[in-house]
């Protein structure tokens, strides 16, 4: 089989699956679950362009997040736009934005780029919490409506599983195709080393605010069906905290891996429910994950996995090759 | 009169905290010169000299003197702990994964100290009383004074370490060319530990003196670390008279931001700033630009 | 093909390079050589835009192309090699090279994401012309493994398979054979020619002097910084200056 035949079979089975789950799921509590790894799944995947092709960090990317819920909110509460419209506006205004700052925030590089991004997610959470007037400040933002399509209205824990997870699919589908095409190359190209790349013609700086601008468009999404699904966003939902989460998700799933990310936003989902017990604490179990996975598990999870599958079937193999 | 009173009040509240992000700086600068690395978890350390003299204080019911003695000592034997746990075993690392780390150390050491001391805010009490000193009209308070005086005395030991003594002279080299300066014999994995006990001195030191004005809690540390941070930047990475003016400068325009405009949006005045550095002069307010090595 | 008019370079107090000018014809192997710090890696930095001079022009041809960003290069022809190879480590050998197709296909992010059919074409072509220049090159059976786990030797090779699929009509190439044994230097050597045969110019940073003698129609000597002799390499080898630089160095 082809490698490329292998991605077609494994995402096809991805789908599959990630469609049958409601049916073995009783009660929606599971599903509530799942509507939030579909999410933090779509972020991991945005975020995991630009940190594990292109090489660069975002220390600030639960503020394209909240911006997007924002927008998205704003617009339906206090002015009455449809959600689907709401989502397309706060998906152009993020990338316009990312694109603007992206210009002067990637020429920086490692410590530098990470501490400019930091800072841009602080200035946003400052600004959700201080512009009372617009944003409902530190007590958030209710009321706000459920997507429709036609009479179909997505107020259920099932029907908000699919809308989630057919758009989370289609971004995982976008970025896996992405990692297998020139611009994917060129990107991973630059993380490994830019000025090789910029040697061989890759315009590295207008690359990289390419995808950072896809990516906080992706995250903008996200976020607008956060808000709609939710139907109430606060800024405590959208700072540096989570800026962290997210990035702790897409290393301990794996740097590019599209399916790690997935694993990272499944298990750091799951993981809170775990540690209710240890409520807050559970930054200290994310401290030291990043810490562990860094040193000793650089490839993430889903490299280890993958080292264990290959394993096991080479012991098929073999015993197969015997017994012949 | 009431006028002028109020600004020179807003400026000595700029210029003591300012003070204090220009010793963080130097903790940032230190452990960057002899390393490469920006420590991101350098804020814990701030919080960290704050939260365990209050624990020497109330626990313990200690003086003060012996009290921030053991905060200090404390607080550095965790920065060595840090630095051979986490920093030392690395090899090759990229920056992007050492990033990570200290952020993983900075949120482990916040969470950690969560669950030791909880989620309050606790004051210390001022070195020497809350009665303020009137001079020429306006009123300082004492603690004030502690912190220019041992913010002076911070930059004068540092200064003299680092020029006159060899170990210093040591440290320098090591920041100017590691390699020549193994060569030569110098320790130089002996350096990027001094500097990692130097810089958690410093800035449990930088915590203890401002928890007195402030109050201090298990999350203060990021807020003062980045501010801390964008000193430093200011300053141009340097642990001199650069970061010094960063600080003061940063200080001074917080204050008076949060005394004319609103304060709200105090903090965003200080990353409003560091990006404004960032993007426009990176290297630094008092430097020159160098060529990137490719 | 390539002409540098009056070079200098100063780095805070170090000149780096001084008042270099020189020219390198087409279709011919040029050494560049000289003594360690003499600036010749330098000189490739400013060439393909890594460093600005203080002053002076390059041209690639007729154009001064001395304020072209580093990017814009490759698409002119003018590529080069690393002195500390720079591979894309995470990357297959094959998809290394399928970087250096960059410049030779158009698909942007759109169309890449969602597999239009030009995309699909072009990733097609991409994978053809990388496969033929890891034949060109003989790393061909090394093309679906990591490009960390190739060897240092390899690696040097890889990285000239990477600017040739660039088609370029110059390549700088800086110490290729740093680090290879006497049978990949052979090799080298070998590689190099048939690059030149092939219509491409190159210029050669080289500090083993058997090669450079061997397969270089001119050599321009660098030391300190300045120009100090250029010739065929038995001028060369015959230049008293250049002697006593190299003797008086060592
Ligand atoms: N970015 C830089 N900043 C400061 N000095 C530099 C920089 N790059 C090079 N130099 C200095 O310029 C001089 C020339 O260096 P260069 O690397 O060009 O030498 P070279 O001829 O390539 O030597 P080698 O044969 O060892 O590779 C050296 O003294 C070097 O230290
Ligand atoms: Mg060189």
């Amino acid at each position: 089989m082809t490698k490329e035949k292998r991605e077609i079979l494994i995402f096809f089975i991805f789908t599959l699956a990630v469609l049958i789950t409601p049916f073995f799921l009783q009660g929606s509590y599971f599903l509530n679950v799942l509507v939030f790894i579909g999410i933090n799944t779509m972020l991991a995947v945005g975020l995991n362009l630009l940190l594990g092709y292109a090489g660069q960090i975002s220390l600030g990317h639960a503020a394209f997040f909240g911006l997007g819920a924002y927008i998205s909110g704003i617009l339906t509460t206090r002015f009455g736009l449809d959600p689907w419209f709401a989502l397309v506006i706060a998906a152009v205004a993020n990338g316009a934005l990312a694109f603007v700052i992206g210009f002067p925030i990637l020429k920086l590089k490692g410590h530098y780029l990470a501490m400019a991004t930091l800072g841009f997610g602080i200035i946003m959470f400052i600004i959700f919490n201080e512009t009372v007037a617009v944003t409902g400040g530190p007590s958030g933002l209710s009321g706000i409506p459920n997507i429709q399509i036609s009479s179909l209205i997505f107020d259920n824990d099932l029907r908000n599983y699919y809308l989630i997870w057919i758009i989370t699919l289609l971004v995982m589908l976008f970025s896996i195709n992405l990692s297998h095409s020139r611009i994917g190359r060129a990107l991973r190209a630059i993380a490994d080393s830019e000025v090789a790349a910029r040697v061989l013609g890759v315009n590295a700086r207008v690359l990289k605010v390419q995808i950072f601008t896809v990516s906080a468009v992706i995250s903008a999404i996200a976020g607008s069906l956060y808000a709609h699904t939710m139907t109430f966003i606060s800024p405590a939902s959208f700072g540096f905290n989570f800026s962290i989460e997210l990035v702790t998700m897409v290393i301990i799933g794996g740097l590019g891996s599209i399916y790690g990310s997935f694993l990272g936003a499944a298990i750091l989902t799951i993981l809170p429910e775990f540690l209710r017990v240890l409520r807050d604490f559970d930054i200290i179990v994310y401290g030291l994950l990043l810490i562990i996975m860094t040193m000793y598990m650089p490839g993430g999870l889903i490299s280890g996995l993958t080292r264990i599958a290959e394993f096991i079937v080479g012991k098929i193999k073999s015993r197969g090759a015997r017994h012949a | 009169m009431d006028n002028s009173r109020q600004l020179f009040q807003y400026i000595l509240s700029g210029l003591s905290n300012g003070a204090i992000y220009a010793l963080i700086g130097f903790g940032f600068a230190i452990i960057y010169n002899a390393t490469g690395i920006i420590n991101f978890a350098q804020g814990e350390f701030v919080m960290l000299g704050g939260m365990f003299t209050i624990f020497f204080l109330a626990f313990f019911h200690l003086p003060l003197l012996p009290a921030i003695i053991l905060a200090i000592l404390f607080s550095t034997i965790i920065g060595i702990a840090f630095e051979r746990l986490a920093i030392r075993p690395l090899k090759n690392a990229t920056p992007l994964s050492l990033v990570i780390i200290t952020i993983g150390a900075s949120i482990l050491l916040r969470g950690i100290a969560m669950l030791v001391w909880g989620k309050d805010t606790h004051a210390v009490t001022a070195f020497s009383g809350n009665d303020p000193l009137y001079i020429a009209g306006a009123t300082i308070l004492p603690q004030h004074i502690w912190i220019f005086a041992i913010t002076l005395l911070i930059i004068a030991a540092n200064k003299i370490f680092f020029n006159y003594s060899i170990v210093g002279k040591a440290m320098r080299a090591c920041a100017y060319n590691s390699q020549a300066a193994s060569l030569v014999g110098i320790n130089v994995k002996t350096m990027v530990l001094l500097s990692f006990v130097i810089s958690s001195a410093i800035g449990s030191m930088a915590g203890i003196i401002i928890a007195p004005l402030t109050m201090t809690s298990f999350d203060v540390g990021i807020m003062l670390g980045l501010k801390g941070f964008c000193a430093v930047i200011i300053g141009g990475m340097s642990s001199g008279l650069g970061t010094i003016m960063g600080g003061l400068l940063l200080g001074l325009l917080e204050s008076l931001g949060v005394g004319y405009i609103s304060a709200s949006y105090k903090d965003a005045i200080a990353f409003i700033i560091l990006l404004l550095i960032l993007f426009i002069r990176p290297e630094g307010l008092f430097r020159t630009k160098e060529t990137e090595r490719v | 093909m390539l002409r540098l008019d009056k070079i200098t370079k100063i780095f805070g107090g170090l000149t780096a390079l001084t008042d270099v000018s020189l020219e390198v014809r087409k279709d011919s192997i040029t050494g560049v050589i000289g003594p360690n710090g003499a600036g010749k890696t330098t000189l490739f930095n400013i060439v393909t835009g890594l460093y600005t001079q203080t002053s002076g022009d390059v041209y690639l041809g007729e154009k001064n192309i001395s304020r072209f960003a580093t990017e814009s290069l490759a698409a002119l022809g003018l590529v080069r090699t690393f002195q500390n190879v720079e591979l894309f480590g995470k990357m297959t050998v094959l998809e290394n090279v399928m970087v250096g197709l960059h410049t030779k296909s158009r698909s942007g992010i759109i169309s890449c994401a969602f597999k239009l059919p030009g995309q699909i074409k072009e990733e097609k072509m991409i994978a053809e012309k990388a496969r033929h220049w890891l034949e060109f090159t003989g790393l061909i059976a090394d093309a679906p493994n990591s490009a960390n786990n190739l060897p240092f030797g390899k690696g040097r090779i890889l990285e000239i398979a990477r600017t040739l699929a660039v088609e370029p009509q110059l390549i700088l190439m800086d110490e290729p054979a740093a680090g290879l044994n006497s049978q990949e230097t052979t090799q080298l050597a070998v590689l190099i020619r048939k690059i030149r045969e092939s219509g491409i110019t190159v210029v050669l940073v080289e500090h083993d002097m058997d090669l450079v003698m061997d397969i270089c129609d001119s050599i321009i000597v660098l030391n300190l910084g300045k120009k100090l002799a250029a010739g065929t390499p038995r001028e060369i080898q015959e230049n008293k200056a250049v002697i006593s630089a190299y003797l008086g160095d060592s």
